[in-house]
Formats: structure tokens, C-alpha cells, sequence
């Protein structure tokens, strides 16, 4: 077995995990704000696929990485736009719109897709990089780690951000309040619907950055469907962080190893059988359910629609 | 017990007035042109029953509702409340009973919650206001508590704290003391005289005489709406309690005792052996646990089970039917124990159950009348056969007791939760007063019908003792209790605190025992 662990295994399982796990994190941390506002946003699935969707494209159209994280920030957006309306103002199922949504996201991307892209399956060149001096000299985690796209550290920074946001100001205050009582937050003046809507727009940004992601970094290509149930994951990493985002972090970047090992070890061609090892990660989500899910706290108010007055 | 009010001289105006209101809601009037008067330095309790319109009162004070006629005066100019915000701006704060806290959320973040959106809450200036105010009234709460994590008593003493913080001068406690302890309700009794003290006004809503008496300084009574009485604090303090009680009795209750009582059942005493024997019986209940209930009724009696509505008697009830576990306690019909037995043994056994949920658990809304008939008998023959429906047999039965109890419906087919609430309560009583019933329990039968039909159901009780059958007749309404009982039995916090015949005395001993002041 010593052959296994080599530097270089050591770094692309690192690096795997970092590159699987980042959208994770994304859809997690996005979700985690939607839930916290008492949202249950199902369709963040379908966020994640159209922001890979439109990433992609901007990405394609205009050569810029940049410009293509902002487009995929506004596909995911876009598919928040009918959520807000549908289940915040108009107080409809969350569940059914959520299923709703991702449903349409997977058809229509790739119906476009297939139209667009008939004859050619154009790639994205790779995203340039940017080393930070130092650390990305340490063996292992360096380059796994500290050599990666810009992108990469503003998520993580993200992360930060979310988690001062829910500690230290006033609009965390209100997502915790619209979330739990939010008959309390109306009464201090505060409108449940405008933060409601406020968080189902951030989780669809956030989401459709992750979908991006995959699409123009992990990928470098849109394939239909592409997300494959990441956004799910990230529902089931918010609601076992419990509302703290950098419980988010370590859960995705644990799902993301096990997501990334399947790639190492079948590289590394250990002998076990390929559908072994691609179920690791989806174990991995069932243990995690078994060991944990029964202390995963959710908001009271989740899933309901505020009226005002009503008990 | 009584304090004298610690106002300095009598300002000229009240700091808050109802002038005559009148609130109508769809086939009710509220409040029927009641006037009330708030002085600052005192606690003005607002006494009243279940829908003596005591919460539409304060919900015009809180800015919750407007009325439809008469006016709102604050310190003798006329206001529109439209809003809580607006109660607020004019110093009014009210103190729900439901918590308006966020439970997940710290003591100072409560406070701190509705700034703009980026800044910072300011958490350290709340806390200092919060401690300067909690010195003041003489109360400690620590700020960075989880709400959650207190009492329910601690989370009253944090709204009332919030609402002095944002300057007001009105406070109203709406059933403040319904869900705490008792102890928690006498450090709130505490707490409103050292609010009166600092020249504070407060609205305390009960329907609990004795707190009443314990904290208020000036009295008003609520009965169906109407104003019926009010007692200012030099007349109260001159009554004394023992003399108060039995004026807030007279009001709360009615004031034409032994007249109608007189004119009560006509029918003779019945005596004998008891049909219906129950010793001991205690249920578990989180909100209202039941115990030591010993209670028997002969056949052709009635017993009434007074008492203010969730005190128990649904608990009582339910246990009784089979539909919750007894903790301890024997049930004998007939001097068979039924207490093992599950609903549909007592029930094979005469022992019928009116429930007063008629919709929710009594009948399925969208089966038809036919179905809804034999809802506690499915399968049985002869409207099953092998498991097979009967529809002949099923529909004749339908059709006999639709025109025995006259139950009206365009036919037996018709869904039952299309029909009137007094339609639905015909079939409920064809249901569990036809075939073998030996002993019936009605759950407040005649709650939210018309009088023709509350006529009618009260006949039909009647006519279900005259053919032998031993009653409980559970109702919050004491007229129906005195109008149809032979003895009244009084529940109170989970016990019968008291069984009297129904004579001339009854009103008024059933009233005190209702309100828990046991002489």
C-alpha cells in the first residue's frame, strides 16, 4: 500500500477534494442562509444547474472567467426570481415549487444546451491560478491549496463573511428572527417577505457561483445535467451545520474528499470494483444522515409562509 | 390585600379612555358600547369569561383592531390606533399571551432586533438601558440569555422590560398569568404594583377572580360583551374581599339568581343505584394533568361539569370515552369496570361520547351522512358482511334516524361537512344517542349553534335522562348547566373542586367555586 500514497496522490486527492467540495460549499452556505430565513429552497438544485449553464456560456462568449462567475451568479438568481414570487409572496408549497424548479433548471439547460452545442463541444481553457507566496511552497497542501484560482479564496472568504453577517449585524439578527418567529420580526418593524426574498436571492447567487464553478473550473465544459444532485448534498451540509457557515466548510470539504477519491483511487487503480468506489461519496452522505441527522435543528418557522395576524 | 392606588394627585384627564365603543364581528357584537377609563398609578383588571369580550377590548387599545364606532381618547384627545406601531408611539405596549420573542435569539438581540440592515446591533447600549430600566421596576434579567433557555414568567418580565424601554406609560397584560405557575404569578402581582408605583398605568386581563382581587385596584366586568359592571378603588377597598367576591359573582354570573334556578328541572330527583361509577381517575396531561376525579351519576340523572373552558374537562372527557389512558382511576357502568376497555368496548357497553370537536374528530367532513352514522361502528353487521359494505342496510339506517333526529340535508348521500353546524350536531347526537347507550357524555354540546338549535340539542339531552340514561352534560355556558342539571359538579385547574345540588343557592356557589375562590 506504501505505493499508493505518494506525493503526487496525496496532492490530486487535496486538490480533488478541494475542487468537488467548493460547489458544495457554495450550495451549502447559500441554503443555509435560505433556511435560516425559514425557506426550504429545493430548488437550489436547479439554481446550481443554470448558473453552470449561463457561466459557462458568458464564460465562452466573452472569454472572461470573471464575467462568467457573475453570469452564473445571475443564472442562479434568475432561478430564485419564481421562488420568491411564488412561495414567498404567494405563499405556495415550497417542496412543490423547489421540485418544480430544478425539474425545469435540468430540461431547459439541456434543451439549450443541445441546440447551442449540436456539433461542438467547445472546452474552456484552464482558469489561471494565482499562488499565494509561501504558502503554496508547503508539500501536499501547498499546491493542492494555496495554488488555485482566485475564486477559491473569495469562497472561502465568503464563508467568513456569511458567518460575521449572522453573528454581528442586524440583517443576521433578522434572518434568525424570520426564521423562528417571525411574527416577532414583523411586529419590531421589520418585513419577513423583503428578508425572506433577501436570502432566497443570496442562496441563488451563491448557488449558481458553485454551478459555475463546476462548470468552468471542475469541467471546463457544460454537460447537461452536470450538477448531479450537488445541490441536494448541500441542502443535507446546511441543515447538519445547524446554521453555522464554517460547519459548512468542513462538511463539503469532506464530502469532497470522498467525492475526489473515488477519481484518485480508481488513478491510483486499486482493486476494488469502479462501482465500489463511486458510491463512497453517497455513503458517505448516508452515514452522515444515520450518525447525525436526528440532531439536525431546523428553524420552527421552516417551510411555512408567514401571514400576518395568523397563529 | 387591596392597595390604595400611588398616584399623586388625579391628573384631569384619563391617560387612556374607550368612549362608548362598539365592535361587531360577522353574527356577534363584541363589544356593545363599553366605555373604560386607564388612571396612571393604577392596575385596572379586566375581568370577564371566555368571549366576554375582554381581548376585543384590548385589541382596540393595542392598535390590533379599530372600532366601529365611539372613540379612543389618550389623555383626553381623540386617537386613531390603526397599528401596534401607533399604540406604541402613543406609549401604549401590550404584552401578548403568546410570546413575542425570538426564542433563538439573546435577550439584547431581541431588544436590539429592526435596525438597518448593515449596522451592528447595539448590543451594549441596549444592555445598559435594559439594566437601568430592570434597577428601576426592581426585576433581574440577564441580557444574554437565550430567550429560549427562560422561563416562561422571565420571558413575560423581558417583554414588559422592552416595552418601558421604548417609553411606555400603558401597559397592557393580556391573560398574563393563564400559563404561568403560580408563583410566577405572583411575582407578576408584585412586579404591576411597583410598575403603579413609578405612575404607570396597567391593563390586566383575567378571568381569575382571585388574582383579581389580589392585584387590581379598580375592577370591570365583562359579560357578553357588555360593560356590566365597574368597582373604583375607594369602593373596593371599602368592600373588603369577602364583599367584593360576591359583587363580582353577582356580575360575572348574572344578577337574576333564584328566579330562573327556580324554574329549573322539573323533574323529580332521580335516586338510586349509580349507572355510571368513577373513582380516582387521573389522566397525564402536559398542559392540564387530571386527577382524584370521583364522580357518579344515576340512571336519569344529569350531572353538569361546570368550569372555565381548559380546566381539564376535555382531559376528563377524552379518558372517559377511551380515547386517552387513564394514570389511575376505575370506570364502572352498570357496575361492570370498563376502564380497560377501548372505545369501541365502552362504547358496545352504552357508554356514548358527543364530542364538541364535531368536525375534527366527531365526523370525516367529505364522507356522506350515511358513513358518517356508523363511523364508530365499521364493519359491523348488518351494514358489513365479510367485510363487504351493506348499502341497503347502511342507507335504511341513514334514512331513519335523518327523520328521527330531523336532521336536514338535501338527502343521506350529501357530504356532512356541508351541512350547518347545528345539522352536524343532529347527527352526532343520532349517532351516539341511538341503539344501546346506557350513559352519555356531552362535550359542550350546544357551543357555537343558533338558539333554535341549542333548543333543540337541550331537549334532546333531556330526553336522553328521561329515557334512563345517566348524562354528563360538560359545558362552559352556566346558564345551560343550571337550566338542565340535576347537581353540578365545578372543575377547576384538573379537579372537581366541588359537587352542589341545583337549588337556589347553586348560581352563586358554582360561580365562586368557577372562579377559584373557595370559601
Amino acid at each position: 500500500m506504501s505505493g499508493l500514497f505518494t506525493e503526487a496522490f496525496l496532492t490530486s486527492l487535496v486538490l480533488g477534494a478541494l475542487t468537488a467540495g467548493l460547489p458544495l460549499m457554495l450550495a451549502g452556505l447559500g441554503e443555509q442562509i435560505s433556511e435560516k430565513a425559514g425557506v426550504l429552497n429545493i430548488g437550489i438544485e436547479g439554481m446550481m444547474l443554470f448558473g453552470a449553464y449561463l457561466g459557462f456560456l458568458v464564460a465562452y462568449a466573452t472569454g472572461s472567467v470573471w464575467l462568467g462567475f457573475l453570469g452564473g451568479g445571475l443564472g442562479g438568481m434568475l432561478v430564485a426570481a419564481p421562488m420568491a414570487l411564488f412561495c414567498i409572496r404567494m405563499g405556495l408549497s415550497q417542496i412543490v415549487i423547489g421540485i418544480a424548479l430544478t425539474l425545469g433548471a435540468e430540461g431547459l439547460t439541456a434543451l439549450l444546451h443541445h441546440f447551442q452545442f449540436a456539433q461542438s463541444y467547445p472546452r474552456l481553457p484552464a482558469v489561471e491560478t494565482l499562488a499565494i507566496p509561501g504558502l503554496s511552497a508547503i508539500p501536499v497542501i501547498g499546491p493542492a491549496l494555496f495554488d488555485r484560482p482566485p475564486i477559491v479564496y473569495l469562497a472561502v472568504l465568503a464563508v467568513a463573511a456569511t458567518a460575521y453577517v449572522f453573528r454581528s449585524t442586524q440583517l443576521g439578527l433578522a434572518l434568525q428572527a424570520a426564521g423562528d418567529k417571525p411574527a416577532a420580526l414583523d411586529a419590531a418593524g421589520v418585513d419577513v417577505v423583503r428578508v425572506r426574498t433577501f436570502a432566497v436571492f443570496s442562496t441563488g447567487f451563491l448557488a449558481g457561483i458553485g454551478g459555475a464553478f463546476m462548470s468552468q473550473v471542475g469541467a471546463g465544459i457544460f454537460v447537461p445535467f452536470m450538477t448531479n444532485g450537488a445541490g441536494f448534498i448541500g441542502i443535507v451540509l446546511a441543515m447538519q451545520a445547524r446554521g453555522r457557515p464554517l460547519w459548512v466548510l468542513a462538511g463539503a470539504l469532506l464530502f469532497g474528499a470522498c467525492l475526489s477519491a473515488t477519481t484518485a483511487l480508481q488513478v491510483a487503480g486499486v482493486s476494488i470494483p469502479t462501482d465500489v468506489i463511486q458510491m463512497l461519496p453517497f455513503a458517505a452522505v448516508l452515514m452522515v444522515l444515520v450518525l447525525f441527522g436526528r440532531r439536525a435543528s431546523l428553524p420552527p418557522a421552516l417551510g411555512t409562509h408567514y401571514v400576518r395576524g395568523a397563529r | 390585600m387591596t392597595q390604595t392606588p400611588n398616584a399623586a394627585p388625579m391628573p384631569p384627564h384619563p391617560i387612556v379612555a374607550l368612549d362608548q365603543v362598539t365592535k361587531r364581528f360577522p353574527g356577534v357584537v363584541a363589544n356593545d358600547r363599553v366605555s373604560f377609563e386607564l388612571w396612571p398609578g393604577e392596575v385596572h383588571v379586566l375581568l370577564g369569561e371566555n368571549g366576554a369580550g375582554k381581548s376585543t377590548l384590548v385589541g382596540m387599545l393595542s392598535g390590533l383592531q379599530l372600532p366601529d364606532e365611539g372613540g379612543v381618547l389618550v389623555e383626553g384627545r381623540e386617537v386613531r390606533i390603526a397599528s401596534p406601531a401607533r399604540a406604541l408611539e402613543l406609549g401604549i405596549g401590550t404584552v401578548f399571551q403568546h410570546s413575542m420573542l425570538v426564542p433563538s435569539l439573546s435577550v439584547v438581540d431581541n431588544m436590539a432586533l429592526g435596525g438597518p440592515w448593515w449596522s451592528r446591533p447595539d448590543r451594549a447600549g441596549v444592555a445598559r438601558r435594559m439594566a437601568a430600566v430592570c434597577a428601576e421596576i426592581g426585576v433581574a434579567i440577564d441580557p444574554e440569555a437565550r430567550v429560549g433557555s427562560l422561563s416562561l414568567g422571565e420571558q413575560q418580565q423581558v417583554e414588559i422590560v422592552r416595552a418601558l424601554m421604548r417609553g411606555s406609560r400603558v401597559l397592557i397584560l393580556d391573560e398574563a398569568t393563564a400559563m404561568l405557575t403560580p408563583k410566577g404569578a405572583e411575582d407578576l402581582g408584585a412586579l404591576m404594583g411597583r410598575l403603579t408605583r413609578l405612575g404607570i398605568a396597567v391593563v390586566f386581563i383575567t378571568h381569575k377572580l382571585n388574582e383579581a382581587l389580589a392585584f387590581g385596584h379598580r375592577i370591570t366586568v365583562l359579560r357578553l360583551g357588555r360593560k356590566v359592571g365597574e368597582i373604583a378603588p375607594e369602593r373596593l377597598v371599602a368592600l373588603g374581599p369577602a364583599a367584593a367576591t360576591a359583587e363580582i359573582v353577582r356580575l360575572m354570573f348574572g344578577t337574576h339568581a333564584g328566579t330562573e334556578a327556580a324554574g329549573g328541572p322539573p323533574r323529580a330527583r332521580p335516586a338510586g343505584a349509580p349507572l355510571l361509577d368513577i373513582e380516582g381517575l387521573a389522566v397525564d396531561d402536559a398542559s392540564v394533568p387530571v386527577a382524584g376525579i370521583d364522580l357518579s351519576v344515576a340512571p336519569g340523572e344529569i350531572v353538569g361539569l361546570a368550569g372555565i373552558d381548559g380546566n381539564g374537562q376535555k382531559q376528563f372527557a377524552e379518558a372517559l370515552a377511551g380515547q386517552r389512558r387513564l394514570a389511575a382511576g376505575r370506570i364502572r357502568l352498570g357496575g361492570e369496570a370498563i376502564e380497560r376497555l377501548d372505545v369501541g368496548g365502552r362504547r358496545e357497553r352504552g357508554l356514548r361520547y358527543v364530542t364538541d370537536d364535531r368536525l375534527g374528530e366527531g365526523t370525516v367532513g367529505s364522507f356522506p351522512i350515511s358513513l358518517n352514522l356508523l363511523l364508530k361502528q365499521v364493519g359491523e353487521a348488518p351494514f358489513w358482511r365479510h367485510g363487504i359494505e351493506q348499502p341497503e342496510a347502511i342507507a335504511t339506517h341513514a334514512r331513519r334516524l335523518v327523520g328521527e333526529y330531523d336532521v336536514r340535508t338535501p338527502g343521506i348521500e350529501t357530504a356532512i361537512g356541508k351541512l350547518s353546524g347545528g345539522n352536524i350536531q343532529k347527527a352526532l347526537l343520532a349517532r351516539e344517542l341511538s341503539g344501546q347507550a346506557r350513559a352519555v357524555i356531552f362535550a359542550k354540546p350546544t357551543y357555537g349553534l343558533d338558539v333554535q338549535n341549542i333548543r333543540a340539542t337541550r331537549q334532546r339531552i333531556r330526553e336522553a335522562a328521561d329515557r334512563g340514561l345517566a348524562v354528563i352534560l360538560i359545558s362552559t355556558d352556566l346558564e345551560e348547566v343550571l337550566e338542565l342539571s340535576d347537581r353540578v359538579a365545578v372543575m377547576s385547574r384538573g379537579r372537581i373542586v366541588g359537587v352542589v345540588d341545583n337549588n337556589a343557592e347553586a348560581r352563586s356557589r358554582v360561580g365562586e367555586l368557577m372562579s377559584g375562590v373557595t370559601a
